[in-house]
């Protein structure tokens, strides 16, 4: 039943691309319809004016996200459906090479992540018909984008589905692809063009690993299907090197330092519902790819895999905050927090895999619950940070922080919405960001329990870099939060700027931010409903997680820890109102409207706020060696003897380092190697000829 | 019973927290041979405060008011999972050390976006300063409480208490690392110098004042209040987590007026160092405040892996 929803969910998906496609200019399901109502338009023009040409296309634009839509709910229910029954399904579909059959199974660890990919897909299909509409009279058409965004869910659900190595590759290739189009979709941009190319040429490459990854395991079993590869008997060499393979193309999907590059220019060149897609959803399954090769289909899990773990999700957790402090377009800030957030949750992952190889099998659940729940928590706020940006792109067209200001008064319940993303990312107490970190820190605690003592010292090191990243974390967000909704607007569109019309802009986001809410108060049930994934993984189900009752958590025993968020709301919100009502209702005392004080300066200008820029600057001079800064500041001098600065001009910009560490050279070296190859091409025709003589003779001489 | 010690020890630690500034404030006084206020200044000017009718600035919005209710409100909660004169309360196992660590962000963050509500160039700069501050704090903080979690093998408050409690006075190196960092993360985190100067208004020394410049009346009362808590909340966390001796493990009343009468003394006695420190120390530059942090940050990683190192039982 469960793999039935699935296959509808994925079927949808499909139905949507196709919906799409045939709903362009010249598609058949406009001409169908062009020719319907020219057979009918005399009997029914006066009866029933249904299809004018506007109606028209808000029903082009609104199929195919309706279809998501259907696509995302199935998929929420297939997978709801799958950690209840705590079963595996599988099915063999006829499809692929004549003897390799495709293998479908969904298992409550697939159904998790269709959970996680179902929920934005949700809130996407509100808010796509909306947001799109602006592109219906631009260049490209909506039908390409529709049938990307299509293929693109399509492709992800079926990665989730894959049983075999085959199918898997086909799907993970359908969803690079076509997220590359999706990328590429404004392309009259060059920064587009590149950073799709980027996007394309980094997915290959982590593709290739992926690959050969899997042919490691296929090469000792000689079946591509993912049951014979979890009986394999590997020797630790050729495990390790799986492993490592796995790392890296998973790990470059996911955006980990350093193969992060791609991240930051792809997601603000794609339309923001796909950013909320790609960066919500996408690097979600290939966490999920990582889960299931290491944890799955690996016979056998070594502490020094773990560490390699750690110490790379701890690099890209801090890298990426610090990054992200500094970007001033919103949404290359949002990806380099994704680089963050997926840090975090290879942390988790990795003291899960060092606990696991070192037999703490509870301790391991419990890193593996805490990686997963960061995971669905990253996708719930992250979606809705990035929906959130859409939404003020649509209303304002401003990527940049520095020319925002004031949106909470324009834009007040988009500002409320963007305020529980911001809490939640920012891991504050009664919100979702906050649980898995803290069961991310009681798993680091317990590293006392390990017997090797370098181990049990890098783990509580890790968890210091974790504890800088989530304090670093809250700076950048309210940094983002402070400097675009609050104070007052630094540009006059901005100051001219309108709530969003359109309601569905608004219930995509605020359905994210419910789920976030809701999941930050009452996380029990999610914790308990992720039992039979653990013990299909682990072999074990946390014991004393719910030992207090449903409205705590108690991740190893009460005395040890607890942490009831519930409780924790209740009495924010009891003090707080009691606070009001004494102060407020009380005397009556109806606060005054005045001009600010700002110390008797007077004379408030939005220029003479702090920038985000500004905001961020005691950060960048104290990781001063994290960055690649480049400073100039010009001046213009007159007057006698060059005294008087009549202009000055200031710029400022931050590179990342791993650019001139690691991508640079290896272009250059690549070019290098291209200029090398190229100097067989003479162009003179003499050369091509002594090529094929020498070609012949050799070829002569092998077959004889 | 347990609950209802639990709420009176809470409502004690809000009403005593403006006496213990009224406390530093006078042996301050009487160290730099100024004639000092009266213990009881502080509610005087709480009271006043409370009088007075708020003054909202045009460009504020909603956020300007109800970050002074969210603040005070995380600093209560923040309050009532800290034991002050009893362990063993209920309220411990709601909310362990990381949460508290939480509470204290929760109140941060909406200051912070406060000071930034109006757009004042004061307001920014002192929304950014806190903001570097605490990022670098925080985890110092956090890594003095692990140190204390790890050996104590909890987060829970009440359980660590008892477990220095039980295991007497035994100088662990790690627990003097961790108090180290802690001490230090307490000066910055509460505004006090050499990291920060609660008494100037000065666009060089600020950084919590320039957030709250904008506000008045009730909500300043609120706001001055939440952080009078908050410094005699870190006051508690170092006499109880260090220097336990004294606290209440069962609710009868003797042992609970006891515990006052013991935590009073400590608290006062913290208070003079605190005094003795601030009148020998001058303000440091916002960027010496990075090294100041850093040694902190250092002081606390040294504590956990001296007590990985040195200490742990195997």
């Amino acid at each position: 039943m469960s793999l039935f929803l699935a296959a509808i969910s994925v079927l949808a998906s499909l139905l949507s691309g196709l919906a799409a496609l045939s709903a362009g200019p010249n598609g058949l399901l406009r001409r169908g319809i062009r020719a319907w109502g020219q057979a009918f338009s005399s009997h029914y023009a006066r009866v029933n004016p249904s299809l004018t040409p506007g109606r028209f296309s808000r029903l082009a634009r609104t199929i195919p996200f309706a279809l998501l839509g259907v696509s995302g709910g199935f998929a929420v229910l297939a997978g709801l459906l799958a950690l209840h029954d705590n079963s595996t399904r599988t099915a063999v579909l006829p499809f692929g090479l004549p003897w390799l059959n495709w293998h479908l199974a969904l298992d409550p660890l697939a159904g998790f992540f269709f959970c996680v990919l179902g929920i934005p897909l949700i809130a996407v299909s509100l808010f796509g018909p909306g947001y799109v509409r602006e592109f219906e009279h631009g260049k490209h058409p909506l039908s390409v984008l529709g049938l990307f965004t299509g293929l693109f869910v399509a492709g992800m659900e079926l990665v989730l589905l894959a049983d075999d190595a085959l199918l898997f590759m086909i799907a993970w290739e359908l969803m690079s692809v076509a997220s590359y189009f999706l990328v590429a979709y404004q392309h009259e941009n060059p920064t587009n063009r590149r950073a799709a190319f980027l996007y394309l040429l980094m997915a290959e490459i982590g593709a290739i690993a992926i690959i050969l990854a899997f042919g490691v395991l296929a090469g000792f079993t000689g079946e591509l299907t993912f049951g014979a590869f979890r009986g394999a008997v590997l020797n630790p060499l050729w495990a390790s090197v799986a492993f490592v393979l796995a790392l890296t193309g998973f790990g470059m999907k996911a955006g980990l330092v350093p193969l992060h590059t791609w991240l930051p220019e792809a997601h603000p060149a794609a339309p923001s519902h796909v950013s909320a897609l790609m960066s919500g959803v996408m690097l979600k399954i290939a966490i999920y790819g990582f889960i299931r090769f290491a944890f799955d289909l690996l016979p056998s899990l070594f502490w020094q895999w773990g560490v390699l773990v750690l110490l790379i999700g701890s690099a890209s957790a801090v890298l990426g905050i610090l990054y992200a402090l500094q970007q001033q377009n919103l949404k290359r800030l949002l990806a380099y927090s994704s680089v963050e957030n997926v840090g975090i949750i290879f942390t988790a992952l990795g003291l899960a895999l060092i606990f696991q190889s070192s037999g703490q099998l509870q301790l391991g659940t419990l890193g593996l619950v805490a990686g997963l729940l960061h995971g669905l928590n990253h996708a719930l706020f992250k979606s809705l940070l990035f929906l959130g940006a859409g939404a003020i792109l649509h209303q304002t067209h401003e990527h940049s922080l520095e020319n925002m200001g004031g949106l909470v008064h324009r834009m007040p319940k988009l500002a409320a919405l963007f305020l529980v993303g911001t809490l939640s990312i920012a891991a504050l107490p009664p919100f979702n960001g906050f649980v898995s970190e803290w069961l991310i820190f009681q798993t680091a605690l317990q590293a006392g329990s390990i017997q090797s003592g370098i181990l049990r010292s890098l783990i509580p090191t890790a968890s210091a870099v974790l504890a800088l990243t989530s304090a670093l974390a809250a700076a950048c967000f309210v940094k983002v939060y402070g400097v675009a909704f609050l104070g007052l607007p630094r540009s006059r569109h901005i100051a001219r700027t309108r709530e969003i019309r359109h309601p569905g802009m608004l219930a995509g986001p605020a359905l994210l931010a419910a789920c976030c809410v809701l999941f930050g108060v009452f996380p029990m049930p999610l914790i308990n409903a992720l039992g039979p994934l653990t013990q299909s993984l682990t072999g074990f189900v946390l014991p004393n997680i719910s030992v207090l009752g449903w409205l705590w958590l108690t991740p190893v025993s009460p005395d040890v820890a607890a942490y009831s968020p519930a409780l924790v709301t209740l009495g924010i919100v009891a003090v707080g109102w009691l606070c009001y009502y004494l102060l407020y209702r009380r005397t009556g005392l109806e606060p005054r409207r005045a001009e600010p004080w700002d110390c008797g300066f007077g004379g408030l200008t939005p220029r003479t706020q702090y920038t985000s820029g500004a905001f961020s600057m005691p950060i960048r001079r104290i990781f001063e060696p994290v960055f690649d800064t480049r400073e100039t500041v010009e001046e213009q001098r007159e007057g006698p003897a060059n005294t008087r600065i009549t202009r000055l001009r200031y710029q400022f910009q931050v590179f990342d380092r791993a650019w001139v560490a690691l991508y640079e050279p290896s272009g250059r070296a690549v070019t290098r190697l291209a200029r090398w190859v190229g100097r067989l091409q003479t162009g003179n025709i003499r050369t091509y000829l002594a090529y094929s003589f020498c070609t012949l003779i050799v070829l002569l001489w092998v077959v004889s | 019973m347990a609950w209802l010690v639990a709420i009176f020890q809470t409502l004690l630690f809000i009403a005593l927290a403006p006496l213990l500034s009224g406390w530093i404030k006078r042996v301050k006084c009487r160290l730099q041979n100024r004639k000092a206020p009266s213990l009881f200044q502080p509610y005087r000017d709480l009271r006043k405060l409370y009088r007075k009718r708020p003054i909202m600035p045009y460009p504020a919005s909603w956020i300007f008011r109800a970050a002074p209710y969210i603040v005070f409100a995380s600093t209560v909660l923040a309050a009532a999972t800290v034991p002050l004169v009893a362990i063993h309360l209920p309220t411990a196992r709601i909310a362990d050390v990381i949460v508290l660590v939480g509470f204290f962000a929760l109140g941060r963050t909406f200051l912070v976006l406060a000071g930034m509500d109006i757009g004042t160039a004061f307001g920014g700069m002192g929304s950014s300063r806190e903001m570097t501050i605490s990022s670098l704090a925080e985890p110092a903080m956090l890594m003095a409480v692990f140190t204390l979690a790890m050996s104590a093998h909890t987060t829970n408050l009440s359980q660590a208490v008892s477990f220095v409690l039980d295991s007497g006075l035994v100088l662990r190196p790690s627990f003097v690392f961790a108090m180290g960092g802690l001490i230090l993360v307490t000066i910055a985190e509460t505004g006090r110098i050499p990291v920060d100067n609660p008494a100037t208004h000065l666009e060089l020394t600020m950084i919590h004042e320039a957030m709250i410049l904008e506000y008045s009346g009730r909500w300043l009362a609120l706001i001055e209040w939440a952080s009078q808590i908050k410094l005699m909340l870190y006051g508690v966390l170092i006499a109880n987590i260090f220097f336990p001796w004294g606290i209440a493990q069962t609710f009868t009343p003797d042992a609970l007026g006891f515990g006052l009468a013991m935590i009073a003394l400590k608290l006062a006695v913290l208070a003079v160092v605190l005094a003795f420190s601030e009148v020998l120390f001058a303000k440091m530059r916002i960027f010496r405040v990075q090294e100041y942090l850093s040694f902190a940050y250092l002081l606390s990683v040294l504590g956990l892996l001296s007590h990985i190192i040195l200490e742990a039982v195997r």
